[in-house]
């Protein structure tokens, strides 16, 4: 099981990698879904098989079924010399000097940190179910509000305004217009 | 069952998180931007889990499942905006937005 561990979190940072540092937006989601089916993996494999579902499911169905949609509509293949132009490899020096510092400060930090050891087992859906829709119902059904607030949220902005030039030209398409005009003269 | 021990697991999801990090600090491009932060917050949620692993508590998972529930209206929110954004400007650039009229 340890080495099913180390593959998957081998793996996991890979693609991670890969979806960062990508220029291509479709590659980049591509890899961006193979990290979180890895990760779901590890979720498997540390006792949670319904959020390894959920991860499946939810994460690398849903939410990226929205993003390639988005990327689709966008027609982002066209803006590749630009992502050229964007990402000049002396803009990575200053973050990732950024990040090994906060990863040294982890390291020196799991260093000191050292949790009694337990046996841990398997969490069943069954259990989780209990302490959602006991514990902590009232967060469940915030969560319903926050959910019902995006839809309405992602309705009022994907929505396509009418630009209204004035009242009386409402119906009339400009071009109708100037040719009726042409006519008359 | 997995017998790693919880350091190391915490250092894996440490990782993800500052690969996240680095990812949104260095995209211009803001879909990118956004696919950093899914990765923050899968690694967010990743601590959840293992926490509640360790102590055998449910807890981690309900706070994953909300950690869900959060990132999935966020997404689509952003998403949206995402479109205005590329409808109004053309472009996808994060720092041509920087003009409060028009």
């Amino acid at each position: 099981m340890n080495t099913i561990f180390y593959i998957a979190a081998a793996c996991a940072v890979f693609s991670s990698v890969m979806a960062v540092v990508n220029r291509n937006a479709i590659h980049a989601l591509l890899f961006l879904i193979l990290s979180l089916l890895s990760i779901s993996v590890i979720f498997y494999i540390l006792g949670a098989p319904f959020i390894a579902a959920l991860e499946v499911i939810v994460y690398a169905g849903a939410i990226m079924v929205l993003f390639i949609f988005v990327v689709m509509m966008l027609n982002i293949g066209s803006e590749r010399e630009k992502e050229y132009k964007w990402l000049s490899p002396r803009m990575w020096i200053v973050p990732v000097i950024l990040a090994s510092i906060l990863l040294i400060i982890l390291i020196i930090a799991m260093n000191d940190f050292h949790p009694e050891r337990t046996m841990p087992g398997i969490i069943s859906p069954k259990q989780v179910g209990i302490s959602m829709f006991t514990t902590y119902i009232l967060a469940v059904e915030v969560t319903g509000i926050l959910l019902l607030a995006g839809i309405t949220g992602a309705y009022h902005l994907g929505k396509q305004k009418k630009k209204v030039l004035h009242r009386f030209m409402l119906k009339v398409p400009v071009e109708k217009n100037e040719k009726l005009s042409e006519k008359n003269i | 069952m997995v017998t790693v021990s919880m350091e190391i697991q915490i250092l894996f999801a440490g990782i993800i998180f500052l690969i996240g990090l680095v990812g949104l600090l260095v995209r211009r491009n803001i879909i990118f931007m956004l696919m950093s932060i899914e990765i923050m917050l899968n690694s967010a949620g990743l601590v959840f889990v293992i926490a509640g692993s360790h102590w055998m508590q449910a807890d981690g998972q309900v706070m994953f499942i909300f950690i869900l529930a959060v990132s999935a209206a966020e997404v689509s929110v952003a998403l949206a905006l995402i479109l205005r954004m590329h409808h109004h400007f053309t472009t996808l650039d994060a720092d041509s937005l920087n003009k409060l009229h028009d």
